[in-house]
Parts: structure tokens; sequence; C-alpha cells
């Protein structure tokens, strides 16, 4: 536990309610957000959206766009200097697959071929939609398993629909040998849960303000939740030096995962390069709910080998994320789920498949419990499951299988922060759900091997 | 039409810190002449607070009165690198490095103040009131607005100091998933009480009870706020929201609030909670990160209710009337 330094003893400013700085501004309105800012001859960007979910682009034709009053300007993949990205590439993910506006296809309904940029923000949404698509329509894939059959049409450009974990096509976690001790067990109970992908909903979309300053930086103020990740996301796209860019933010109206992606940014400062003059790019709110990424929606095979008692003595759990059209964080976030598929439950025998699919889907990204919120749900409602096929009551089946301090994780850690039973204690008793004696009487540390 | 009434619960887990590690974060501090302290970060605050709390470390560690620090946020040109606020890792890795910038600046605070005050530096303390004072001879004490002109003016020293928090990589061994995904796990236990309408298949939430370990409460009423909006989160993630109603169908894609449905302040049920304080060993004052977790252990306790009411598991979210009427027709 860290404490105050120079041997001082603690004093009470940490663990007391303190109100919150920003709370008065929040809730009478004048908290400045990225989206409140303005400037001078400040210019507005509409993207340009694919109608369908997959197609090979024949053309874009702007000159009924370029004809309305107060048309700027146009940018399309031809602009962008490095257009086909990935964003984990900060740290380490490959391949580049993502195109900041789609060049030769469109691979989810939505992904933009194109932006204008206008004077007002109606001239830009009546530009954008007058811009011409011309259009190849393709067969899409919508199902994370019909993906992954031979004859399903391919998402990606390097051709497969699943993202390839050194060289597995799937991010596996291997704990003893679950098939064994399935084939040992008294039972065998399965289940299949599936997610639904949800939207972020944050109260203040996603956007950002660019602004090109006389000493040739660019200011961008932006709602990110990463303020030098969105910087140095941005500064690859540009292919300019990051020095050149400058991002203030630092209130945000709410993010859960949702402002991590760097979607805004790049364009935003590309045209206010271009025109010299600021850019507001900010998400309607049907982009947020339609366009913007979703949580993956996971579909989660579970199959556990249980002993009449209530041992839990092998799970395999089979995890298919939707990763939607491109990767943002997905590959991350599979990982995340890998790590967390077995529960905070001591299980000898551990195997774990987690696919990061690709389907035609709108591209699904962080959000709020990645990966982690998932399992928690699947596995839950698993436990639930054994607990009536074997007529165990929920709370002791949970109990018993509880992870402990020292008991080795399947990911090969040692439990260190368990405290699961007691929690599970606390919460039956402001419940009023008896436990037995002897459910009552166990603690995280009960196995001996680590004491707090 | 009968009401049928269930209870569910469910217990979770939740890893504090970015997956694997490798997600940094700084803080610098220094001192105003007259003695405020200003804390710069990158980092961003969503709306949970996060200003406030970095202010708290910083007063608590300075052993300062929390109005004379200010913290200044998210500016790429001022502020050191901050990896970003997700995967509730804010609070641990930000809090963490500004323990380091206010031990680094406190050490220089009370070398200046001992020379003032003509003591050892080991023998001075600051007293959280604003002062720094020989240790238990109280009354030879002097204002820290005082030490700072000092430091400025006459000494020539600087009270600043730097902070930086990591927890090394982790990589993932392809074979067998080995790794080390996080720094610290929370707790949380939920227990849900619903009732189903068979007849237009609504669950109405009786009530919502949990339990969260937290580590440390370094705000309670922060971590309140917490909760109540993670247990909405997850009631609405279990019972209304999905982009996509008939998943993996893709009609029927909601665009606005009036077709993405959320529950409202009628349909909320009373949201009890009880927080458990288990220090962390790396946590800022014991703290586990808490952000994400509170929305997770609501939904499978309330899919489990629903079971628990109608007999029928369905395990496809969101559980809308729609699956329940279904459900209970293919039951019949």
């Amino acid at each position: 536990m860290s404490a105050p330094g120079n041997g001082a003893k603690p004093f009470d400013v940490i663990g007391r309610t303190h109100e919150r700085r920003d709370a008065l501004g929040h809730v009478n309105g004048s908290t400045t957000f990225s989206g409140d800012v303005s400037f001078p001859r400040i210019c507005h960007m509409k993207a340009v959206r694919s109608p369908v979910a997959h197609a090979r682009i024949r053309g874009v034709d702007f000159s009924a766009a370029e004809k309305v009053p107060g048309f700027v300007t146009s940018l399309t993949a031809a602009d962008v200097p490095k257009n086909v990205y990935t964003i984990l590439c900060l740290i380490g993910v490959e391949p580049d697959e993502e195109q900041v506006l789609a060049a030769e296809r469109v691979r989810y309904k939505g992904e933009p071929v194109a932006v204008v940029v206008a004077e007002t923000e109606t001239a830009a949404f009546e530009a954008a939609a007058k811009v011409q698509l011309d259009l190849e329509e393709l067969p899409a894939v919508f199902d994370v398993e019909e993906a992954l059959e031979p004859d399903a049409p391919i998402v990606t450009h390097w051709g497969t629909n699943y993202f390839v974990y050194e060289g597995h096509h799937c991010r596996r976690v291997r704990h003893g040998d679950a098939p064994a001790a399935r084939e040992q067990a008294d039972r065998v109970i399965t289940g299949r849960y599936q997610m639904s992908p949800i939207e972020h909903a944050p109260v203040e979309p996603t956007g950002c303000v660019a602004k090109p300053e006389a000493d040739g930086r660019v200011t961008v103020y932006t709602n990110t939740q990463a303020i030098f990740f969105s910087l140095d996301n941005t500064a690859i796209i540009l292919q300019v030096p990051p020095h050149k860019l400058r991002f203030i933010g630092g209130s945000v109206g709410g993010g859960f995962g949702g402002k991590v992606d760097v979607i805004v940014e790049p364009l935003a400062t590309l045209a206010a390069m271009r025109t010299g003059r600021p850019i507001r790019y900010v998400y309607t709110r049907e982009e947020e709910m339609q366009v913007s990424s979703t949580r993956s929606a996971n579909r989660i095979y579970i199959t556990d080998g249980v002993m009449d008692d209530g041992t839990i003595v092998s799970r395999e759990v089979t995890s298919y994320e939707d990763a939607g059209a491109y990767s943002r964080h997905t590959p991350y976030g599979c990982t995340k789920h890998a790590a967390n598929a077995s529960g905070p439950y001591t299980i000898p025998n551990v195997s774990i498949d987690v696919h990061c699919v690709f389907t035609n889907r709108t591209p699904s990204s962080a959000m709020r419990g990645f990966g982690v919120t998932e399992a928690s749900f699947a596995l839950e409602m698993q436990m639930d499951r054994i607990a009536r096929e074997l007529e165990i009551d929920p709370w002791e089946l949970r109990l018993r299988n509880a992870y402990r301090n020292g008991d080795e994780r399947p990911y090969g850690k040692t439990t260190a922060d368990a405290t699961l039973v007691e929690t599970m204690h606390a919460a039956a008793e402001m419940a009023g759900v008896e436990l037995s004696a002897e459910l009552r009487a166990m603690t995280s540390n009960d196995r001996g091997q680590v004491a707090e | 039409m009968t009401l049928l009434r269930g209870r569910g619960m469910a217990a979770v887990n939740y890893p504090t810190g970015m997956n694997l590690g490798g997600d940094p974060s700084q803080a610098l501090i220094h001192s105003t002449p007259t003695g405020a302290f200003m804390i710069t970060l990158s980092s961003v605050d969503l709306g949970q607070g996060l200003r406030t709390v970095m202010a708290q470390i910083g007063a608590e560690t300075l052993g300062v009165p929390l109005e004379t620090v200010q913290v200044d946020t998210a500016d790429s040109d001022t502020g050191p690198h901050c990896m970003g606020t997700f995967a509730s890792r804010a609070t641990h890795r930000v809090g963490n490095a500004i323990i380091a910038a206010a031990n680094e600046a406190k050490e220089v605070l009370l070398e200046v103040a001992a020379d003032e005050l003509e003591a050892a530096p080991e023998d001075v303390e600051t007293d959280g009131e604003g002062n720094i004072r020989v240790v238990g001879v109280p009354q030879r004490s002097i204002p820290i607005a005082d030490v700072a002109l000092a430091a400025h003016f006459k000494h020539g020293r600087s009270i600043s100091g730097r902070g930086m928090y990591t927890k090394p990589k982790s990589e993932v061994d392809p074979e067998t998933g080995a790794m080390d995904p996080d720094s610290t796990e929370a707790h949380a236990c939920t227990i849900a009480e619903v009732e189903v309408d068979t007849e237009t298949g609504h669950v109405r939430v009786l009530s919502l009870k949990s339990a969260y370990e937290v580590g440390r409460a370094l705000n309670p009423a922060l971590v309140e706020g917490q909760i109540t909006g993670g247990t909405w989160m997850g009631m609405s993630h279990a019972l209304y929201e999905t982009t996509a109603p008939y998943y993996p169908e893709t009609d029927h894609a909601p665009d606005d609030f009036s077709h993405y449905l959320m529950p409202g302040a009628a349909e909320l049920p009373e949201i009890e909670s009880t927080i458990l304080e288990i220090p962390s060993a790396n946590g800022p004052f014991g703290m586990k990160g808490v952000g994400e977790m509170t929305a997770n252990s609501p939904i499978p306790a309330i899919a489990n209710a629903v079971t628990d009411a109608i007999g029928v598991q369905i395990t496809e979210l969101p559980i809308t009337p729609e699956k329940i009427l279904r459900a209970l027709e293919e039951a019949a």
C-alpha cells in the first residue's frame, strides 16, 4: 500500500467525499466541451457513407455537391497520406487494414467514402447528400460462425475472416487437460450465450475542432479518451511530425470506450491543413448509433465438466468476438476476454479459444468492461445452469469453486487479490440470503497459501 | 395475466489496468510562488471525477489543503504522456504517478522549510492545513506560502516533482496463453429481484442489491456515482439496449433514443450497495479500478432472476418482452 512519503502520518483527504470540481459547471452548462469551441471562419465536415454493407466502389461523383452554395472542399482516400492503418499499430498490432476513407471497397454500411467541407453545417449535410456513389454490391456476411465457413464472403484484404495470433487462428489459453478431465467428470454441462452489440451512447457525441495555427501547427480540440494516442495516430495517418500537432481535451461528456477510436481527428486535421481554416467534425446521433463502434456481440459456447458435488473439473470456452469490418481494438479485447473467460473460479483444467472474427458489420471496438463484461455474462448464466442441473444452491456452487489467494489462474499467474468470497458474503448479508455456517466460514485465504 | 417473481445473483471479478500492462502515465507537480500546487497531466476526465480524485491524491501525499491543489489536464503541449482513460486504469496509473511526483516535490518543500525553521529536513512535517512544523514542536511552524516564496526568491529552489507509473508489458505465450493481464482485481456481487408479466413479457426490476470490493474508496461519493451509473447501464444492457434487435440480422436498426431504448427514472428499481475495502498491494492508497465493473454483475444477475421467474433460460441479450413471450410460448 502506497503511503505519503517522508514518514508523515496519513491525512484525511483520501477516503472522504469531496465535491467534484466540475460538478456545478456540468450541471449549469458552463463547462466548455470540445464541441463548444469555435473560431471565426470555421467550416463544417460531414461524411459520405456507404448505404450498403459490402460493395466495390466504381466511382464517386462530386459534381452536384460542388454546386451547393457554401461548398469548400472534399477529401477522398487519395488525399489521405497513410489511408490504410490499424489503430493499435502503436502497440505493435498488425496488419494495417482499416481505411480512413474507403478506396476500392466498402466493408460495412456507413463506412465513409469521402468527406465534404462547407461553410455551414447545413451546406455540409446537403453537399454530402449530393455526392453520387457508384457501387457494385457484393455478398456480405453478418454472422460470426457463418464468416468462418469456407465459402463465406471474405471481408479482409488478407483472405481470412479471422485475426491471426502468432500463427494461431484464435487467442488460446491452455491449463491442465480439459478434454481428458471432461471425460472423467460426472456430468458435462453446456451453454451458448449471445451478447448484443450495444452503443456507448455518450451524452456528448464524438467530435473535434481542428484549427490551423500561424506557426504551421494544428491545434485539435477533441473529446478523445486518450490525448497522445489520438495525436500519435493522427500523425501516422497524416504522415506529419507529431510536434506539428497539439491536442487539447480533458472534459469529456461520457466515453465508455467509444472515444478511444481515432476517427474524427485525422480528417478534420487534414482538412484544416488543406483549407487553412478551422474545421468542426462532430458525429450526429444517428452516426453515433449506427456508424461509430459498438460493443462486440460475442457468441460464447461453454462446456463444463462437473462432479456431482459441484466441483468444476474442466471448463472449455469457445468465444467468437464480432469485430465487424475492421480490427480497431478487438484483437486486444479478445486477449483480455481470453484471460477472463474462465471466471473468478479455480478450475484445474481450462481450455479457451477466442476468435476475433471479421464480418460486414459496423466495427466493434473498446467498450466498458471490454472482453470481461461478455465473459461475466456468459459464465454467471452458466453457473446458474450448473446449479439448476445439479440442484445445488447457486451461492454454494460459486463459493465452493471461487478462486482463493495462492491458486494458479489458467494464464499462469498466482492469485493474490481475490476477495470474491468476502464480497459474496457481504452481498448475501445485505440481501438477507441465509448461508450455511460452512459457507460463512469460507475466506479467500482458506487454502492457506497466501495471507494479505 | 400472471406476474411471476424471480431472484438471481451473479458474482464477478474485474481486472485493473490495460490488459497485459505496458500502459504508462506521468504526472508533473510544481508549486506556485505562493504555495499553491499545480498537477499537470494529459489524462482525461470522462465525467467520473478524475480531476477531483487526482487533486485528493496530490493533497494527501503532499500533506497540504485540498483546495490549494489544482489539476491541469489533457493538453499535449504541457501535460506529460498518459496512455488514456480506459480499462479502469486512470486512478491506478495516474494516481501512482502523482504520488511519485508529489513525494519528489515534497522533499524540496521540506528541505526549504527546514532551512527556514533552522531544523533538519527529517525533523519537519506538513500539517495538512497549509503549514510546515517541527515534529513535536507545533509552535515552530511556517506557512507553506512563505516556504514557497523563500524557495523561489531566496533559495533558488524549484519545488517540483516528476512522477511515472507503468506496469511492464507482459507478452502472451501463444501456445498456453500464459500472461500477466492485470495489476489487481476488484469484485462485485449483485442480487436482482424481478417481476415478469407473462401477458406482455415486460420485466420490472424490483431491486438491485450489490456488494463491491474496491480496495479503497478514495472518494466515496464518486464511487457511489460509478455504482449508480454502472448498475443502471447493466440493467439497460440486460433488458433494453441493442443496435441490432434481431442480431445477426441487420434490420430494425435504431438511429436515435426513441428507438434505442434505455430505462428511464420510472423503470429504475431501488439500488442498494455496500462497499468493502480490502486494499490492493499496488493501487494508490490501496484502491482498485471500479469504473467498468459496476455494470457487469447486474447483467447476469437480472438474467438469472428472469430464469428464476419464468423457468426458461433466455441466453441472448437483451432479454426483451418479445424474447420472453416467444420463450414462454415455446415452453408451453
